[in-house]
C-alpha cells in the first residue's frame, strides 16, 4: 500500500476493490515489525484478530454488501481505552495482566463502523505525562529523532501515525495529551469538546477533563473519525445529548467574516523562537486568506498549569483509589501479620510508577482536611474565571490561534524535574479546564541542535463548535504541505 | 499555602493515599511536591472573592435513566479478573474480629 494514504482515500480504495483489507492490515503489521523495535509505539498487537476481521470485510466487499464508513481501515488505540479482547494496561504495572470484560463506546463505534483494531499503544502511565517516558513498559521514541520524546501522554498513538504504522489512532487528552504529541510528531490531533465523545471505557484520570479524540495525518481524517466516535451515550451521563454534525460537509469552505483571535500571551518570549516563527507565518497566511486578525488578551493563560495541577491530581487521586488489589489488577503478597491496609498500600506501591504516585500524593494533599479551601476550592474558582475569559474571547472571534507546545520535541531525559514537564502543557491545559475544543495541525518545522523537527499550530474554538475548528484548520492545510512530510527513513537509521 | 512540606506531612499524605513509600521516595516527594505547591501558590495572586467554584465544564445535573432492570455482566466474568476469589466471593484478608485463620 501507499503508506502515506489517508483514511478517506483508503475507504474509497477499499470500496472500489483497488486494495484488499487483508493486504492493508498485513502492510501495517509489516511496518510495525520493521520499526517498532526502535520506536516502541505498541504494547500489544492483534495480528490474528485483525486478519480475520479483514478477511470478513474483504468477503463482504466481494459480495457487494453495504459496509460501514471505516470498513477495513486499521486503527490503533491508546492503551487506556478498554476492549473486551487483549489487555488494557494504561502502561501501568498495576494493570499489567488486566483484560477488560467490556469494550469502550468509542472503540465499539469504530469497530461497528468496520475499523480494524490493530493494537494498543504505549503512553505515559494512566495518561499522566507529556513525554511518554513514564510508561512502565519502556519509553516511546519520536520518529523524527529517536533521541527525542514523541510527547505525551498519547505518544505511542502519535508516533505510530507519524511513522506510517497505521493511518489513524485514538488517544485521550486531559491537559494536552492528544494535541501535544500530535504537535511533536507532526500529525493532526483533536481534543473534542468535553461531552462530545463518550468516556465510557476510557480509564478515568481526571473525569471533568478527559476526552477521547483522533490522531491522523490530515484534518479531514480527524473529522471523519470524530464524527464516528462522537455523540450521545446513555452509559456516560456527562456525554452531551447533541446531534453530531457531518463535519466533512462544507469543511473546505472558510467560515464567513472569519475573525481569528491571537492572544498576546501565546506568543511568549519563553517559546522556542522557531515555534513563534511558525505561528507568525500561520497568522500571515490567515490574513492573506481574508481573515480579520483580532488581538486578544488572556491574562489567565499563565495560571492554567497551577489550576490544572490542583484539579487533575485531585480527580486522579479519587479515581485511582479503585486500584486496591482486590477487585482487579495487581495484588501484593502479604507477610504474616499484615492486614487489609497493608494489602492496599503494598499493592499500590508496587503497581504504580513514580509519576502516578506523585500525582496521587498531590491530589490527596490538596483534598485533605485543612487544605481543601486553600487549594481545591480556589482552583475551581479560578477555573470559572478561565472559562469566563474564553467566553469573552469567543464574543470577539471564531477561534484562538497559537502554538500547541512551547517547544518542538525535547530530548529523552531532558525534563527530569516534574514541574518543568508540567509546563509543557501551558497552552493546552486551559482547553480542558474550560471544556472547549482544540486541534493541533502540522504547521512547520524548526531546526533545533541540527535536528529537523515538526511544530504544531493550535486552533481552539468554543464548546461544540468543532465544525468551525475543522474548517479553519482546513484553510491552513489546503494551502500548505507540512502534513504530507514524512519522518526520515527509519529502516536505515 | 506554599510553605515547604515536612517529612511528617508527606508521610501522613502517603498514609491517606494508601501508598507504602520508601524513605527515599518520601524525601523525593517532599521536595518535588513542595516545588509544585510553590508554583500552585500563584493562584493566590488572583482575587476570587465571590466567584462560584466550577467543578465541571458542562452545566449538567444528574441525568436519570428509566428504572428498568437491564442486562448485567456475568459474575463469573468479573470474578475471572479478580486477583483472589473464594467461590463466588472476592477474597480479602481478615477485617473483623480476632485472628483465627490458618
Amino acid at each position: 500500500m501507499d503508506d502515506d494514504a489517508t483514511i478517506l482515500s483508503l475507504v474509497e480504495a477499499l470500496k472500489h476493490r483497488e486494495i484488499s483489507a487483508v493486504q492493508l492490515v498485513q502492510d501495517c503489521f509489516e511496518r510495525i515489525e520493521q520499526l517498532d523495535e526502535k520506536l516502541h509505539c505498541f504494547h500489544e498487537t492483534y495480528p490474528q484478530r485483525a486478519l480475520q476481521a479483514a478477511e470478513s470485510i474483504d468477503g463482504a466487499l466481494e459480495a457487494g454488501d453495504e459496509l460501514g464508513p471505516l470498513a477495513g481501515v486499521p486503527i490503533a488505540l491508546k492503551d487506556n481505552i478498554v476492549t473486551s479482547f487483549g489487555h488494557t494496561t494504561c502502561s501501568s504495572r498495576i494493570l499489567e495482566d488486566f483484560s477488560s470484560p467490556y469494550t469502550s463506546t468509542a472503540a465499539q463505534r469504530l469497530i461497528d463502523a468496520g475499523a480494524i483494531v490493530i493494537g494498543k499503544t504505549n503512553c505515559d502511565e494512566f495518561a499522566m505525562g507529556s513525554s511518554s517516558e513514564h510508561c512502565a513498559f519502556g519509553v516511546v521514541c519520536n520518529p523524527w529523532d529517536l533521541t527525542r520524546v514523541p510527547g505525551g501522554s498519547s505518544g505511542g498513538s502519535a508516533a505510530a501515525v507519524a511513522a506510517r504504522m497505521c493511518p489513524g489512532a485514538l488517544g485521550s487528552d486531559t491537559g494536552g495529551s492528544i494535541r501535544q504529541p500530535a504537535s511533536l510528531c507532526g500529525v493532526v490531533g483533536v481534543k473534542p469538546t468535553y461531552g462530545r465523545v463518550s468516556r465510557f471505557g476510557l480509564v478515568a484520570f481526571g473525569s471533568s477533563l478527559d476526552q477521547i479524540g483522533p490522531l491522523t495525518r490530515c484534518v479531514k481524517d480527524a473529522a471523519w473519525l470524530l464524527r464516528i466516535i462522537a455523540g450521545p451515550d446513555r452509559r456516560d451521563s456527562t456525554c452531551a445529548d447533541l446531534a453530531v454534525p457531518d463535519y466533512l460537509n462544507g469543511i473546505d469552505q472558510p467560515p464567513e467574516n472569519l475573525r481569528i483571535g491571537v492572544p498576546k500571551q501565546y506568543l511568549s518570549e519563553k517559546n522556542e523562537p522557531a515555534v513563534n516563527e511558525v505561528v507568525q507565518s500561520a497568522i500571515e497566511l490567515y490574513r492573506d486568506l481574508g481573515a480579520e486578525i483580532v488581538d486578544i488578551d488572556l491574562p489567565l493563560t499563565e495560571y492554567g498549569i497551577a489550576t490544572y495541577y490542583v484539579i487533575a491530581p485531585a480527580e486522579a487521586s479519587s479515581n485511582l483509589a479503585r486500584y486496591d488489589g482486590i477487585r482487579y489488577g495487581r495484588r501484593a503478597h502479604l507477610e504474616p501479620g499484615e492486614d487489609l491496609y497493608d494489602l492496599y498500600a503494598k499493592s499500590r506501591a508496587e503497581g504504580f510508577g513514580p509519576e502516578v504516585k506523585r500525582r496521587i500524593m498531590l491530589g490527596t494533599y490538596v483534598l485533605s482536611a485543612g487544605y481543601y479551601d486553600a487549594y481545591y476550592k480556589r482552583a475551581l474558582q479560578v477555573r470559572r474565571l478561565i472559562k469566563q475569559e474564553f467566553d469573552a474571547a469567543f464574543e470577539k472571534c471564531h477561534a484562538l490561534l497559537g502554538p500547541t507546545s512551547p517547544t518542538p520535541a525535547f530530548e529523552i531525559g531532558a525534563k527530569a524535574d516534574p514541574l518543568s514537564m508540567y509546563l509543557c502543557d501551558v497552552y493546552t491545559a486551559n482547553t480542558n479546564i474550560a471544556g472547549i475544543c482544540g486541534i493541533s495541525i502540522p504547521a512547520g518545522f524548526g531546526e533545533v541542535d541540527g535536528k529537523h523537527l515538526p511544530i504544531g499550530l493550535q486552533i481552539q474554538c468554543k464548546a461544540f463548535d468543532e465544525e468551525t475548528m475543522f474548517r479553519i484548520a482546513r484553510m491552513f492545510e489546503a494551502r500548505t504541505d507540512f502534513h504530507t512530510k514524512r519522518p526520515p527513513d527509519l529502516a536505515t537509521v | 499555602m506554599a510553605e515547604q512540606l515536612s517529612l511528617d506531612e508527606v508521610r501522613h499524605v502517603a498514609k491517606l493515599a494508601r501508598l507504602r513509600l520508601t524513605n527515599q521516595e518520601l524525601e523525593q516527594y517532599r521536595s518535588q511536591l513542595s516545588a509544585v505547591l510553590e508554583h500552585i501558590a500563584k493562584l493566590n495572586e488572583l482575587d476570587v472573592a465571590g466567584v462560584e467554584p466550577l467543578a465541571h465544564p458542562r452545566d449538567v445535573t444528574n441525568r436519570l435513566d428509566e428504572d428498568v432492570v437491564g442486562e448485567s455482566m456475568p459474575v463469573e466474568q468479573l470474578l475471572a479478573i479478580a486477583p483472589a476469589v473464594e467461590g463466588q466471593f472476592l477474597a480479602v484478608p481478615k477485617v473483623l474480629g480476632e485472628e483465627t485463620g490458618p
